[in-house]
């Protein structure tokens, strides 16, 4: 065997055992496949812990919209169906950059990841846009539960077609309200977690971290984004749309 | 009285020249690291430190309630002492204390693997409890909470002054400190066993552990909502419990107690992994009915997630819902009798020896069986309606919980601390320990069946004078229990320094642990091990020991 | 090993497109403007159900193709599915005490 075939075999080797020990399989780990279904495995876990989480918000509100299902109504009502529909409709496209993004990081491509990262914030940070100038109406409107809450727009409402509720159940939107807040609020919280890691993703894949292969981190982080995604398209229909005007 | 403990010679045996213990140095090694085995050495000195803090409130109980009348504290205060002392023993230790001590420790190495899954999410589980702990000191501090570990609405959201978001809090960060742990070890189960370790020559206590972690998993965070929901309710009272405002207090219990029945089970579960392993040890015959006992542990949790109303039958739940949960109580008990059963079958025609883990084990078997059976007892809808919210409840869960859990919780620590410390503690002292621990236990406890059946009622301090003399015998029993448990304290630590060498199998147990060195290397395995044996084959570790012993000669 | 076990079944090493995206992302969207329709619609008793309903199957698209799960191995879909019924045994059982309080004593 020549000196040349010596060297090209030499090298392959080396190239060989780095592609089996890349920086980023840890000690703990076997091989980089091990490596990377336990991490997705593991944030697969997380999320059925968020599942549970939420959950008990959703029981709360199954069984009150149960019990006060006319205060849910017109408490929904006040909800601006527009926004909550384009606020929809901004987090389903930001779960398709998202995903885009995933695929960037597979092909290698650090522009395209950069540019689908980017997006995802970008529509991101307008959801909450939407959504502090929702919970600003609320304010206005003497909507938010607590001392500040009215029930004047429940007991007469402007809308002729509305049906105006009596005194103790107007009281009861305020239970509405109140998971209105914290379960949208919950949600608001993880978004912006969300965020806060998608801008220190961006910078990382600024600097070409997960496009040599090491996709492990954007697959998983794309799982919790589309499951805070996931969250709000249930919120929405139990929210926004509990029983509108009919058209006629 | 024969003992199958086999040490090194002692005259020439030292410990190992490098260990995890003595890999690296200094005070950041220790706080920084990301080996499971020196987080679970974290884990045992914070965990040892809250639970004589809340055998400290047991204490103070007890002696309040050697007199009928309510002269020790005030009325307040005594609320204080004994939410205290549920909110630490279940949360801070109760429910970490053998998966994030022992199974830290010894579920890595078990399955084969260098390490678990996460390191890092590991320490981190650590670091949480331990803000978790401050949180609770904090509210302790700040001048307690009087709730009751339940934190029942509406007593906690609208009539309470004490620190219950604080508390709550506490309990919240706990809570992700446990969900994390059995994040990793299921994990770790599923995706780093060594090659040839089949699920089925898992040891139980595995399978054990993996039961609790599914538990962990998917409902801690069912209890971190509803403690959100209560510091919701105090903040801006808002209404969610308040039933003024149309809100329904018993939709907390519901919530609360989705968790916190499972949560009884999180504790349980382990400490059954650890007694599957010493009894099969102790009686040199592997378990009866592996797969019935490695199945019965899944069984416990998923049933456990149907029973949780059982804690409700008086509080105005329907009584349809009631019978329906009922009869889902009974079933739940089967899975732990099937375990029973099979520890005895065990038991019988193996060559039982009886040191201390064993002792333990046997404390165990019996006192598990009594707070079991009592449990169902109570699972009985007309049962309960008599026996709820008494001294009867109070004994059950003592049994099972300090009799069953907390005896297995020092069998796993006498049995693995060989290999967690190369060194054995002093046998004649240790059985002293246990056997003062099981009268005490039974002094304390006991009594308190017959104190709930005549109708004394829990979280009270005042009682009629008729039940004064059972209540003597319980704080008497509790003296004696609290010695039994601080002698462990004692010469475990003597041990440390003055043990004899272990050796890495003293008890010449099957497992993979104990076929590397005490205390182990940090990466585990020199090599991962190939595994082409069943578990608590102790015909191939015969084998095995026969051919190291000739080749060496 | 005597019998294929749920590690077994890896993930196929499948990168899900830009096209299927797309689809997904168009179907979405659909059923967004659907279900906002539908909700002017009284359909009574099944106006719940059918909101619902709509959203489950937006779920189930996200969860298959943009978490992948279609392509996943099945121990991710059993982690899925116990994540769902462990969330189902909390609302019905619940939910079973409420509804059954109104049905009286026995």
């Amino acid at each position: 065997m020549d000196s040349q075939t010596v060297a090209a075999r030499h090298q392959d080797e080396i190239a060989h055992h780095e592609g089996e020990h890349p920086y980023y399989l840890r000690h703990h780990f076997e091989t980089v496949e091990q490596q990377k279904e336990a991490v997705s495995f593991g944030m697969w876990l997380f999320l059925l812990t968020e599942i549970m989480f939420f959950g008990g918000l959703f029981m709360a509100y199954l069984l009150y919209r149960n019990w006060y299902y006319d205060a849910f109504v017109s408490a929904s009502n006040t909800l601006g169906i527009g926004l909550g529909t384009t606020n929809t409709a901004v987090l389903i496209v930001s779960s398709f950059t998202m995903a885009m993004g995933v695929y960037c990081s597979e092909m290698r491509n650090r522009r395209g990841l950069m540019l689908s990262l980017a997006a995802t914030i970008l529509l991101g940070l307008v959801f909450l846009g939407i959504k502090t100038i929702e919970y600003h109406d609320k304010y206005t409107e003497h909507h938010i539960p607590g001392a500040n809450f009215s029930i004047e727009d429940f007991v007469h409402p402007a809308d002729k077609r509305d049906t105006a509720l009596a005194p103790d159940m107007a009281q009861h939107a305020q239970i509405f309200f109140f998971l209105y807040f914290a379960m949208t609020g919950m949600h608001a919280l993880h978004m912006v977690i969300g965020i806060s890691i998608l801008f220190g993703l961006l910078y990382q894949a600024s600097k070409g971290a997960y496009t040599n292969g090491h996709t492990s981190i954007i697959d998983n982080f794309g799982l919790y984004w589309h499951f805070v995604d996931i969250v709000w398209i249930f919120l929405f229909p139990l929210l926004y749309l509990i029983s509108r005007h009919p058209l006629h | 009285m024969s003992t199958i403990v086999r040490l090194p010679n002692q005259q020439d045996a030292t410990l190992p020249k490098r260990s995890y213990l003595n890999s690296e140095y200094g005070l950041k090694s220790w706080l920084l690291t990301g080996d499971h085995k020196r987080i679970a050495i974290l884990y045992l000195i914070s965990i040892t430190f809250f639970f004589f803090l809340g055998g400290a409130f047991a204490g103070l109980i007890r002696l309040e309630l050697l007199t009928p009348m309510p002269d020790l504290v005030a009325s307040d205060t005594y609320n204080k002492l004994f939410t205290m002392h549920g909110i630490i023993m279940v949360f801070l230790f109760l429910v970490p204390s053998v998966p994030a001590t022992i199974g830290n420790f010894v579920l890595p190495i078990m399955v084969g693997a260098r390490d678990l899954a996460f390191p890092k999410v590991n320490l981190l589980s650590w670091y949480l409890y331990i803000v978790a702990g401050i949180f609770t000191v904090s509210a302790l501090v700040l001048g307690g909470v009087d709730t009751g570990w339940t934190f029942t609405t509406p007593l906690s959201t609208h009539y309470l002054n004490t620190h219950v978001i604080t508390a709550a809090m506490g309990v919240f960060i706990a809570g992700f400190s446990s969900i994390f742990t059995g994040l990793n070890f299921i994990v770790t189960t599923h995706r780093m066993r060594a090659p040839g370790m089949t699920w089925f020559r898992l040891p139980l206590f595995v399978w054990s552990h993996y039961a609790a972690s599914l538990l962990m998993v998917l409902g801690t965070p069912v209890l971190a909502i509803t403690l959100v929901l209560v510091a919701l309710e105090r903040a801006f009272g808002i209404g969610v419990f308040d039933p003024t405002k149309g809100g329904d207090p018993l939709l907390f219990q519901h919530l609360f107690w989705f968790y916190s029945h499972p949560a009884v089970y999180i504790m349980i579960l382990p400490g059954m992994g650890v007694i599957s392993e010493v009894i099969s040890t102790f009686s040199r015959k592997r378990v009866f009915g592996y797969t019935a006992v490695a199945f019965s542990s899944v069984a416990i949790a998923v049933f456990g997630f149907f029973v949780w109303a059982h804690h409700m039958f008086i509080m105005g739940v329907s009584n349809y819902s009631a019978l329906v949960f009922s009869l889902l109580t009974m079933l739940v008990a089967v899975p732990s009798a099937i375990k029973i059963f099979n520890w005895a079958a065990t038991l019988y025609k193996g060559s039982i020896t009886f040191e201390t883990p064993m002792l333990y084990a046997f404390g165990f078997m019996g006192l598990f069986t009594i707070g079991g059976l009592t449990g169902v007892f109570l699972g009985s809808l007309g049962m309960d309606i008599h026996l709820t919210e008494t001294y009867f409840i109070v004994a059950h869960f003592h049994f099972v919980m300090v009799g069953g859990m907390l005896m297995a919780y020092l069998a796993g620590v006498h049995f693995w601390w060989p290999k967690m410390t190369g060194r054995m503690y002093p046998e004649s002292l240790s059985r002293l320990a246990a056997v003062t621990t099981f009268i005490g236990f039974i002094l304390t406890f006991f009594p308190q069946f017959v104190l709930g059946y005549l109708g004394m009622p829990r979280r009270y301090h005042a009682y009629p004078p008729e039940f004064q003399v059972l209540n003597v015998l319980s704080t008497a029993g509790a003296t004696v229990l609290g010695i039994g448990y601080l002698m462990p304290m004692i010469y475990m630590t003597w041990s440390l320094k003055y043990g004899a060498i272990a050796g890495s199998n003293p008890w010449q147990a099957t497992g993979l642990e104990w076929q590397i060195q005490s205390p182990p290397p940090t990466e585990n395995f020199k090599e991962i091990p190939v595994v082409d044996y069943e578990a608590y084959d102790y015909e191939w570790l015969a084998n095995k020991t026969q051919h190291e012993v000739t080749t060496v000669g | 090993m005597s019998h294929p076990t749920l590690e077994d079944a890896h993930a196929e090493p499948h990168i899900v497109g830009p096209k299927t995206y797309g689809l997904i992302l168009l179907a979405l969207l659909c059923l967004t403007a659907l279900t906002t329709g539908i909700a002017y619609i009284n359909l009574g008793v099944f106006s719940p159900i059918v909101a619902i309903g709509i959203a489950v199957i937006k779920m189930t698209l996200v969860i298959l193709f943009f978490m992948h799960v279609k392509y996943s191995s099945r121990l991710v879909m059993l982690t899925v599915a116990a994540g769902f019924f462990t969330f189902l045994v909390l609302i019905t059982m619940t939910l079973s005490d409420y509804i059954s309080r109104a049905w009286g004593l026995w």
